[in-house]
């Protein structure tokens, strides 16, 4: 332990001098602000409407290609529509999919989490046997039928692999709740009268967040990429959504001839499920006392 | 040892019978009738579809459907497909020696690269190396391997023309399907062009389908030396003058290995949804294929057969790989 004399070190001084240390990380944190930003002002800064259609430019190549043009930096598809403007509105749809799909998982599975650890007993048994169920499916194909019995679609595609992410964050959840709940703070308040709804979101649950926030990260990556893939079987979002899986199912045919339309969106998915990861690898290391040095 | 056992494969019932209720409930969850969907386009009368659906037990309550769906369960049948009138059994069977054999390439793949890339990684700890494979790894498992397959086929197919583009033997072969195994049935043919042109269309996908595994193995493999190294009975290995490649492989490997290859067992399910994008990309006739084809063409009895198949697949799997863990590792058995 660190001598505590006139400066205190603060734990988020702590934290983000761990957290800077790893260069990966600040990357991935970096790459996100920009897909924020991008997303945010997506109106303003890509050069075109994602589904207008040039119709004197099908599958015209990158501009830095022979018979490519600065007016299409990164080329346009087969129906004459800018990619660079495509990957743009797709990163906001992209950021939407993670955002929307972390918060139905981390906010089902959390309540599941806490129940089975407050409940115990039968309760317990059912819910871990449940998400045992869920794991035993291999992850996209559960998605897969999941949404052969809701119909394609982006919000369907969403819920499925809102629903096969499920069992990590119910089963993280329960985990830190049962070690936290064996604690003396836990009694006392339990003790001083408080409600169990009170012990559950107010006493234990910030105190399991650590390990949340860090799987949220990472799980907003795999949804990106579940999603993404959804798309690319053509359950996911319909054309012409500038979804970035979907542009690479409607690449199929003419990718032999034209690299830059599969090329350029799957790019886009790796840079941004790397960011990610890499993101929440570094939180991990930085959270975790036990890893910190 | 054998109470273990028991008390692990009895475990595996109550989850089966799990599973099967959800893929029982699947079914009942697509909205449309079964009958008016297997009639198609041309529609049924009211009078029929009643006379059907008591024929095939629709109209009996829920409990009693599924008390029946258990039975035929048992009974090995998971019925028949609405496109090919096939039993469902029958066309899995047909098409999973295809993803199995995909698989085992892959995770081949996989293991000879991984393996000795996070040893050198490990012993060569802060090196070029060692942050390349790190940051080499890291890309490998955000990898949407769909993209990645696209792009392989892009590259060492379309313009070095080095493999073939999809497909699992060219078309000028015929091999008897004995075995499934495409390499060990052109084996026994004794076509060495068949086993060649089975081996140039298995190559790509292997890779492809092996790339997050490699990177899962690779960075496994160098954690858990870099943890294995710091013991003592490696100083002790050294300090008897032993060679440092003897006590890197022998000494140190050996025990790294557990975690890696629990890695390797765990990795069934990942592995098979991978199989699911190869094969589409691919055009490899394995069940991932055919689950796909099979929900695009809302063949719902090969979904609902697949989908239990292939989790009775990975819960065997699973315990597999947790009986061999226990046999290595005895402290788990309690």
């Amino acid at each position: 332990m660190s001598q505590a004399t006139t400066t205190v070190t603060r734990p988020e001084s702590q934290f983000w001098r761990s957290f800077a240390a790893n260069r990966g990380a600040v990357l991935g944190l970096a790459i996100m602000l920009v897909l924020v930003a991008l997303a945010v002002f997506a109106s303003v800064v890509a050069p075109h409407a994602p589904t207008e259609q040039f119709r004197t430019n099908f599958l015209t190549p990158p501009a830095w290609e022979s018979g490519g043009t600065v007016r299409f930096l990164l080329g346009t598809d087969d129906v004459g529509r800018d990619i660079l403007s495509r990957l743009i509105y797709g990163a906001r749809l992209s950021l939407l999919i993670g955002a929307a799909v972390v918060g139905i998982s981390l906010g089902i599975g959390t309540v599941l989490g806490l129940t089975a650890a407050f409940a115990g007993g039968l309760v317990d048994v059912a819910i871990v046997r449940l998400m045992d169920v869920v794991l035993v499916f291999p992850s996209l194909l559960l998605a897969i039928v999941i949404v052969a019995i809701l119909g394609p679609g982006l919000f369907n595609a969403m819920l499925a692999v809102a629903v096969v992410m499920l069992p990590s964050f119910t089963r993280l959840t329960r985990a830190s709740a049962m070690s936290e709940l064996a604690r003396d703070y836990v009694t006392a308040t339990r003790a001083a009268g408080a409600s169990t709804l009170h012990l559950m979101f107010d006493t234990v649950l910030p105190n399991c967040l650590a390990p949340l926030i860090v799987q949220a990260t990472l799980g907003f990556a795999s949804a990106i990429l579940d999603a993404a893939a959804l798309g690319f079987l053509g359950l996911g979002a319909q054309p012409p959504t500038p979804e970035w899986g979907t542009m690479l199912a409607g690449a199929m045919q003419f990718y032999q001839r034209a690299w830059w339309v599969l090329t350029f969106p799957g790019l886009a998915i790796l840079v941004t499920v790397l960011a990610f990861n890499l993101f929440g690898d570094g939180l991990r290391d930085a959270l975790d006392p036990k890893l910190r040095r | 040892m054998l109470r273990f056992l028991l008390r692990r494969v009895a475990m595996i019932v109550p989850t089966f019978v799990a599973v099967t209720f959800l893929s029982f409930l699947l079914i009942h969850l697509v909205p449309g009738d079964p009958i008016e969907a297997r009639s198609g386009q041309r529609g049924i009368t009211p009078e029929r579809l009643a006379e059907l659906r008591h024929e095939y037990g629709l109209d009996r309550p829920l409990w009693r459907q599924f008390v029946q769906y258990e039975q035929q369960v048992a009974s090995g049948d998971l019925g028949t497909s609405l496109v090919t009138h096939q039993s469902v059994w029958r066309e899995f069977l047909q098409l999973f020696p295809a993803t199995v054999e995909l698989s085992i390439c892959a995770i081949l793949f996989a293991v000879v690269l991984g393996l000795p890339l996070g040893v050198i990684a490990a012993v060569r700890r802060g090196t070029v190396f060692d942050y390349g494979l790190i940051g080499v790894s890291v890309i490998g498992a955000s990898m949407p391997i769909f993209w990645w397959g696209l792009m392989a086929i892009l590259i060492f197919s379309v313009t070095l023309g080095w493999t073939p583009v999809s497909g699992r033997i060219g078309d000028l072969y015929y091999v008897e399907p004995v075995t499934g195994f495409m390499l060990i049935d052109c084996w026994y043919s004794d076509d060495p062009g068949a086993c060649t042109s089975a081996a140039r269309h298995l190559v790509l996908p292997a890779i492809v389908l092996g790339t997050i595994p490699l990177a899962v193995v690779a960075r496994m493999t160098r954690s858990a030396m870099l943890e294995v190294l710091n013991e003592d009975y490696i100083r002790t290995a050294r300090a008897k003058g032993l060679s440092e490649p003897r006590v890197v492989i022998v000494h140190a490997l050996r025990n790294a290995l557990i975690p890696v290859v629990t890695v390797i067992g765990l990795m069934v399910g990942t592995l098979l949804s991978g199989a699911i994008l190869t094969e589409t990309i691919f055009a490899w006739p394995g069940v991932g294929h055919w689950m796909v084809e099979s929900v695009l063409r809302r063949d719902y009895p090969s979904v609902q057969g697949g989908l239990l198949l292939i989790a009775a697949f990975v819960m065997l799997v699973n315990l597999g790989v947790d009986l061999t863990y226990s046999f290595l590792n005895p402290r788990l058995r309690h």
